[in-house]
């Protein structure tokens, strides 16, 4: 079966990050598909590559990134939620004329145009929200 | 039949109301993260209100130190009940 995974939830601030990647890790450990990785609204902070954590607690961001790598996931960060937030690629901090950027590898920005494509593609679409 | 995921407790009480509103009875509630305060005795009448099932997400009962008598899953379970339900509504 074909999943789509929608990530609202911030990595640091509520649980819903966290709960979307163990979800995610319990599809492709049954033997299912992910079609796509959707990072939308507080979401996308998911996609820094700047965020520092303590020794002893795990960073969100860089499991993320390992579990695309190991899976090769398609993590795509909406574009227009991404800029007004603060995270940019190279190609955007060029557009906006900024001297950095922050867009961790293994992300992509992406238009809302995925998100329909990732709704269309999967047999199921969950989505991890916030505020909790 | 439809999955709807609640990941706030009590103190947001309108969330699960309205949650309430839009399941049936061949729908299944699966209480995870603050969720699951919910299944605390305090909060049984309210639960017992749901049209469906009740189920809760076991690793985060245990994050929270409860015990319930809900059924409970582990994250197999969850994409489990995904696959089991057309659909999946979540309420955060």
């Amino acid at each position: 079966m074909i999943f789509s995974i929608i990530v609202q939830a911030p990595p640091v601030q509520s649980q819903g990050a966290e709960t979307a990647l163990r979800f995610t890790r319990a599809v492709l450990a049954a033997g299912h598909q992910v079609h796509r990785v959707f990072f939308y609204r507080d979401g996308i902070h998911n996609g820094t590559d700047l965020a520092s954590h303590p020794q002893d607690e795990s960073s969100l961001p860089a499991q993320w990134q390992a579990l695309a790598q190991e899976h090769n996931l398609d993590l795509v960060v909406c574009i227009a939620a991404a800029v007004r937030r603060g995270i940019v690629n190279e190609g955007e901090a060029k557009r906006y004329h900024h001297e950095h950027w922050n867009l961790a590898p293994g992300f992509e920005l992406s238009g809302l145009g995925q998100l329909v494509d990732t709704c269309l593609q999967a047999d199921r679409v969950v989505t991890f929200g916030g505020r909790s | 039949m439809i999955l709807h995921t609640l990941n706030q407790g009590p103190g947001n009480p309108a969330l699960l109301e309205n949650c309430l509103t839009a399941m049936t009875a061949t729908d299944t509630l699966l209480l995870i993260e603050d969720g699951i305060y919910w299944s605390l005795p305090a909060y049984a009448d309210t639960l017992a209100r749901v049209p469906g099932r009740v189920q809760a997400l076991e690793s985060d009962l245990t994050a929270r130190g409860i015990k319930t008598a809900l059924t409970t899953v582990d994250d197999t379970g969850f994409v489990e009940l995904t696959i089991n339900h057309d659909k999946v509504v979540s309420w955060f």
